[in-house]
């Protein structure tokens, strides 16, 4: 054990590469002979597909092949949906359309070209013949009976759900005061900046088809794109080179990589399709998109007694593979940070004609926590005191940890108070509330919001997901002492190959250099579970960190055994395990070399030379463990351990962000003022990449809260299909964010880590959002939808 | 149909012939192998593909190969100068101003770009500068505090 690495600001190790431009995304492997695929799409929100025409394009120049929905429906299944919910209606869902569209977007041909260009031209010469039927978008005209989307379910609804404990009716009846808001969330692209994209090579010979595909769960992809084209799962292999992004949106399996591999079986050549951003927005999933009433039942001296939601959940006119999921997550955070003895939900999920809803960071959660804090700030409003303060009286103490919630979960640990009073300090919360009270008699618009939000983190125990939710580690030292990781938690950006390096080289003993994390290769990697769920460090990490202990244990005994010693006697130390001094008098002071690994003569590998010798390296213990010549009776050779850790609990950090804005009276342009966000996440490995982790998410929550959103007219045409008119937050756009901690170890894992991928994009938003209205509240304003923009805000104060 | 164009990338010549229509980044990417620059959005919107043509960061989705006849071209492959690092690359890597890494080569290229144009930028400066580059990962914080970085390296040389 050392501690060189973890909590210190290492730089990234995979950097190097991503700097130079000498990184390998998916459309940056070529192989010879490669194929490019373009689709065909509709233009159309809900018709009927009377008839295709493919003749044209197939006479193109350079086009190879053309497939359409008939001639696919047979030979590959449906697009997979995981989740299970009682009574859930799932449509039947081809990789290609078949007789109907149901969204702008909806794949119906797919043209195969010797090259892109090629492709893309022929895309114009496929003569799609339709008949347009009604459409509907809006989720609450989808629930009461617009037209139906999918004739044989009767009607747009694809569940019900209640859930949550304690009398909520009795509450609400009870209480001295209630009171209740609409809330929207708006629908959002997750907008990776690498597009999705696969490569589909099929070995004929050898029977084994290469998928190279952007995504975060290169297993579960495998597992799904086999069952789906029908070919053994031993004879496929999903490579993840480098992934530019996900945010939950290469959290799935999508019609083009089943499809992608089965034509390269047809046609026996690597062929290749690259998203364009357009098909990108239209046709990778989207997220949020929920809208409903939060109720509220509180006492006058602002205690919370009960809350309720009932929710509209806009799931579009297919599942993918989490989307009925996530409605439910909302339903799983609606406690919050605070004690609520009653609690509901009531969600009905929505066919409309749009692309599907899933997991886009938070999934599910960044509205709960949005409803949660919006409704904290109504309740402060409708009692006139300070929204910081009525937060601060509901709050579960520190030794109520674990806590029960009427959601049904047990937080693991917290002290939600603790991030408050810092965040607070920091923004010098007293005076700024004095100089908005100041400001205001100027007739100056300063707006403070502050959100004390907790989420749930490192997805999860078996028991609550889908299809697994532990993860998986190797660890093994090479004969040159080499330390190599094999995880099933493949990053898309995050900073494991560096983090996961950080807790292999303290748990060694080795310099963080000779640690490479393999990672996004299932014919290389033991099956895992993926990225996503803020899981990679809690749940991965631990697997690494737990099947190092378990490699130590065995070089533990190697050592004892080489050295003639007791295992009692040999301890592990800076990379080393020793005789203890007492015992081994005869051999103290002598200082051996340690040669740096892999500085080694070239050639043969060398004897180690243990005669004799009082403690041996880790390095020498792995090359006597690989030459298997002096290992204690009943020991296998090598030194590798894997471990598959199945978390107990889910985890659950928390913070308060504090948001100041100005709004310009003349413009209604919202200016930042100050930022400060103080996330307790448990331990942190690296502060640096939890820093960029905080950020990334906040400024998705700027975007959330201020930009972004998919905008279907009422043809069901959509208008923010481009990055023109899909407005993402640009570096002019951001505050100068000021960044804290508190540490609140998890008791769910040894490393006591709990989770930050999604913090910024679950915490921020209300406070966003709860600063501009805190902002127009001499306006009489006491809740805004998202996004808000100039435009709403100047109407407030023009409205005269 | 197709046209000669004779050019410099990364101050090695190349003769090539080219369709009129084949856009200056995949000419890059697919001709010449240099898969550094990326395609983010084909509609010069979120500067992945931004390269230096004469000097001048420009976006090479939207640059035809044939407009590019003549021209000097630097791409991200160029940049580190006898393995040395430039410092805007130094910059990104000492203050983490990259998470997944496909904004960061046009975002590299634009930040050089306006270190030649403004040794000392303000934050302000930097952020309106690098208007036309989209990153969804970082944030932006880190990217600026890495050009900041850099700036003060290149200042100190």
């Amino acid at each position: 054990m050392t501690d060189n690495y973890i909590g210190k600001r290492v730089k990234r190790t995979e950097d190097p590469r991503l700097i130079k431009g000498l990184a390998h995304y998916v459309d940056d492997i070529s192989l010879p002979g490669t194929l490019h695929v373009a689709f065909v799409r509709s233009i159309y929100a809900h018709a009927k597909i009377n008839n295709i025409d493919t003749s044209a394009a197939l006479a193109a120049p350079g086009v190879v092949a053309v497939y359409t929905g008939q001639d696919v429906a047979q030979k590959i299944g449906a697009v997979p949906c995981a989740s299970a919910l009682p009574e859930l209606k799932v449509p039947d869902h081809r990789v290609l359309a078949t007789n109907k569209v149901y969204f702008v977007g909806h794949p119906i041909a797919a043209i195969v070209a010797t090259d892109r260009y090629a492709a893309r031209d022929a895309v114009d010469l496929v003569m799609v013949d339709y008949d347009e039927l009604p459409i509907v978008t809006d989720v609450e005209q989808a629930a009461s009976g617009g037209p139906v989307i999918h004739e044989s379910f009767g009607d747009n609804i694809a569940y019900k759900l209640t859930a949550g404990e304690g009398d909520i009716d009795a509450t609400f009846s009870g209480a001295e005061r209630t009171l209740k808001q609409r809330v929207l969330h708006n629908r959002l692209a997750p907008i990776a900046m690498e597009p999705r994209g696969v490569l589909a090579r099929y070995f004929p010979g050898e029977e084994e088809l290469t998928l190279w595909s952007s995504t975060q769960i290169p297993h579960l992809m495998r597992t799904q794109v086999a069952l789906m084209i029908g070919i053994p799962e031993n004879k496929l292999r999903v490579i993840t080179p480098e992934v530019g992004g996900g945010f939950g949106s290469k959290l799935n399996v999508y019609a083009e990589e089943a499809l992608l591999g089965w034509i390269s079986m047809q046609l026996g050549k690597p062929v290749k399709w690259i998203e364009t951003r357009r098909e990108n927005i239209q046709a990778t999933i989207h997220g949020r998109g929920q809208v409903g009433d939060i109720e509220v039942a509180f006492k006058n001296d602002g205690t919370l007694l009960g809350l309720r939601y009932n929710v509209f959940a806009d799931l579009g006119a297919y599942h993918q593979l989490l989307t009925p999921a996530i409605p439910t997550l909302t339903g799983l955070m609606l406690s919050g940070a605070y004690k609520i003895p009653a609690i509901q939900i009531n969600i009905t999920g929505c066919f409309t004609n749009k692309m599907a809803t899933d997991a886009y960071r938070g999934a599910g959660r960044p509205e709960a926590t949005y409803i949660v804090e919006r409704a904290l700030d109504l309740v402060a409003a409708e009692l006139n005191v300070d929204p910081a303060e009525v937060r601060r009286k509901n709050f579960p103490k520190p030794d109520e940890f674990p806590f029960h919630t009427a959601t049904g979960l047990d937080y693991d640990s917290g002290n939600y108070e603790a991030a408050l009073d810092k965040a607070q300090q920091i923004v010098g919360y007293a005076e700024l509330r004095e100089e908005q009270r100041k400001a205001r008699e100027e007739g100056r618009l300063i707006g403070i919001g502050v959100s004390t939000y907790v989420e749930i983190c490192a997805l999860g125990p078996s028991q609550a997901m889908p299809a697994g939710g532990w993860e998986s580690a190797t660890v093994r030292i090479e004969p040159t002492g080499k330390v190599t990781i094999l995880t099933g938690a493949s990053p898309h950006g995050q900073g494991q190959e560096t983090s996961f390096a950080q807790i292999a080289a303290d748990e060694l003993g080795v310099n963080i250099n000779d640690v490479t994390v393999i990672h996004g290769d299932t014919g290389v990697v033991q099956y895992g579970i993926g990225t996503f769920g803020s899981r990679a460090t809690a749940v991965g990490g631990t697997a690494v960190f737990v099947a190092i202990q378990k490699l130590k244990e065995k070089a533990h005994k190697i050592a004892t055994h080489i050295l003639q010693s007791d295992t009692s006697r040999v301890s592990f130390e800076g990379g080393k395990y020793s005789v203890q001094r007492a015992a081994a008098a005869s051999t103290t002071g002598t200082s051996e070399p340690v040669y740096p690994v892999g500085e080694g003569p070239a050639g043969a590998l060398p004897e180690p030379e243990t005669e004799g010798k009082s403690s041996m390296t880790l390095q020498e213990v792995a090359l006597a463990a690989h030459l298997a010549k002096e290992l204690p009776p009943d020991t296998e050779p090598g030194l590798s351990a894997t471990y598959f850790f199945e978390p107990k609990n889910f985890t659950f950090p928390f913070g308060t962000h504090i948001c100041v804005v100005e709004v310009d009276r003349e413009t209604g342009d919202i200016a930042f003022r100050r930022y400060v966000a103080v996330d307790d996440c448990g331990k942190v490995i690296n502060p640096m990449l939890v820093d960029g982790q905080v950020h990334g998410g906040i400024v998705q929550s700027i975007g959330q809260a201020m930009f972004e959103e998919l905008v279907y007219d009422e043809n069901g045409q959509l208008v923010t299909g481009t990055l023109m008119d899909y407005a993402l937050p640009r570096a002019s756009h951001i505050p100068d964010f000021e960044l804290d901690r508190t540490e609140t170890p998890s008791p769910v894992n040894p490393l006591g880590v709990k989770g930050v991928g999604e913090a910024g994009t679950i915490g921020a938003t209300p406070a966003i959002v709860g600063a501009i209205v805190d902002a127009l509240a001499p306006f009489g304003v006491k809740h805004l939808d998202m996004p808000i923009k100039p435009e709403n805000v100047w109407r407030i104060i023009n409205r005269g | 149909m197709k046209q000669a164009i004779n050019l410099s990338v990364n101050g090695v010549s190349h003769t090539d012939e080219v369709e009129p229509r084949m856009l200056l980044v995949h000419y890059l990417r697919d001709v010449l192998g240099l898969t550094g620059t990326h395609v983010g959005c084909e509609t010069s919107l979120c500067g992945a593909c931004t390269v230096m043509l004469d000097g001048q960061a420009v976006k090479s989705c939207t640059v035809f190969a044939v407009q590019a006849d003549g021209s000097s071209i630097t791409t991200i492959e160029g940049l580190a100068k006898n393995g040395e690092l430039h410092p805007v690359q130094e910059g990104f890597w000492e203050r983490h101003g990259l998470q997944c890494g496909y904004c960061t080569p046009g975002m590299i290229v634009a930040a050089a770009q306006l270190l030649d144009r403004n040794a000392d930028p303000s934050r302000e400066e930097i952020c309106h500068g690098l208007e036309g580059n989209l990153c969804r990962c970082t944030g932006y914080q880190h990217i600026i505090e890495a050009v900041q970085y850099a700036a003060k390296k290149a200042g100190q040389a």
